[in-house]
């Protein structure tokens, strides 16, 4: 049977794709975040996982207003990293898990999550990132998982509740134990943690809060629930609400999760950068 | 245009909350934007400014906002800032310099602000 082994947090600043690509994991203003990864890489080396659901937002190129999604989950043989229009360079395609995928889909509508499926689906910053954030050379390391995206919507009100977010894990997980194959699952949490892009208020960065969600997450997810989606907007700032995608990952690795590791940065781009290793009880 | 007549939907200052109504207001404008992601799309703009935002439809406000490279203004015309990244990112605009415009400070101080945020 499937099994969950940990989670991932990570932030997926476009800047990072660039400063990936310029390699300057030794220039003082990235060291402090790339510092952050080593610690998770060789803990995915010693587990070398099967498969990593990479739970991201969408920012505007697999999906638009016409039609917006509040959960997408991928069901493709591969995820086509196209062109986003600023500049970041372009990865080769990450295999996909179409098994897996229509089997998350099924439970998961069965359990009366309305998803949507998608069979092709445009991977952006959000979801490459992170990749090559913790598998270096991504996708073409040796030790690549093959990958299910989960995108959820933050771009457009109303974004899910928190509750909803953490629900939807718990579901996620329910489907992947229920997998008949022997595979050993990670859980990618991406985006966040606080900041704004957008409007007068724009590089509003809140560490006491960042660092309550980070501490509370590992311990107490339910009570994260409490916060009403627009107290995230506030706390967190407009974009910060990324968070969302930290309580689906959640969800999905059960009640009892210990922290191996974190990091916290600020700033990288506008953003406060959170880094997180949570292992799943055994 | 100044702050307040900005309709931000919210009661957070500085804020616009991109909802139903932002996202019809801002229709055409953030298709415009969203067809950035695709090189020609680009050219296609960069060539003809003017017959582009014609042919996505774009109302008066819109277009203005456009032709002043201004944020703020687009916002308030409906754009929703994930699309506006890519308009930004035509003339190099990185989400600082975008920052630095919408709050009125130097690039410089904006990175500043950002910097103090981690003391
Ligand atoms: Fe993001």
């Amino acid at each position: 049977m499937a099994r969950i082994i940990g989670g991932l947090t990570s932030s997926h600043i476009p800047a990072v794709g660039n400063a990936i690509a310029n390699e300057l994991y030794e220039d003082p203003y990235w060291k402090p975040f790339f510092e952050g990864y080593p610690p998770v890489r060789d803990w995915l080396n010693d587990h070398k996982p099967d498969v990593a659901i990479n739970i991201y937002n969408d920012h505007g190129l697999g999906f638009f207003l016409d039609k917006m999604p509040t959960f997408a989950i991928g069901a493709a043989h591969q995820y086509v990293n196209e062109d986003e229009g600023w500049g970041i360079p372009q990865l080769p395609p990450f295999p996909g898990d179409p098994k897996l995928s229509w089997h998350i889909i099924e439970s998961m509508v069965a359990d009366e999550f309305d998803i949507t499926s998608c069979q092709e689906l445009a991977v952006d910053h959000g979801f490459t990132v992170p990749m090559q954030l913790f598998w270096p050379g991504a996708p073409h390391n040796p030790d690549m998982p093959r990958t299910v995206p989960i995108s959820a919507n933050t771009v457009q009100h109303p974004i899910p509740t928190l509750n909803r977010a953490l629900d939807f894990g718990k579901a996620l997980r329910k489907a992947i134990l229920s997998y008949p194959e022997d595979v050993k699952v990670v859980i990618l949490g991406t985006g966040g943690l606080s900041h704004q892009l957008d409007g007068e208020r724009a590089g509003f960065i809140n560490k006491e809060f960042d660092l309550m969600c980070m501490e509370k997450i590992v311990t107490a997810p339910e009570e994260l629930t409490k916060i009403s989606r627009h107290e995230l907007v506030e706390k967190a700032g407009a974009q910060g609400t990324e968070f969302l995608m930290w309580m689906m990952m959640r969800g999905a690795l059960g009640d009892k999760v210990t922290a191996l590791h974190q990091n916290y940065h600020i700033p990288i781009s506008n953003t406060g950068a959170g880094t997180m290793l949570l292992e799943c009880a055994a | 245009m100044t702050a307040s007549e900005f309709d931000h939907h919210t009661t957070i200052p500085g804020t616009t909350l991109f909802d139903g109504e932002q996202a019809m207001k801002g229709y055409q404008l953030n298709k415009m934007c969203y067809s950035f992601n695709v090189a020609s799309a680009r050219d296609e703009y960069l060539a003809d400014p003017e017959s582009y935002y014609d042919k996505f439809k774009l109302n008066e406000d819109q277009k203005r906002a456009c032709r002043n490279k201004n944020v703020l203004e687009m916002i308030a015309a409906g754009g929703n800032i994930y699309y506006l990244a890519k308009f930004a990112g035509m003339f190099k605009l990185d989400v600082q310099d975008v920052g630095a415009q919408q709050t009125g400070i130097t690039k410089e101080a904006f990175k500043e602000k950002l910097r103090k945020a981690g003391d």
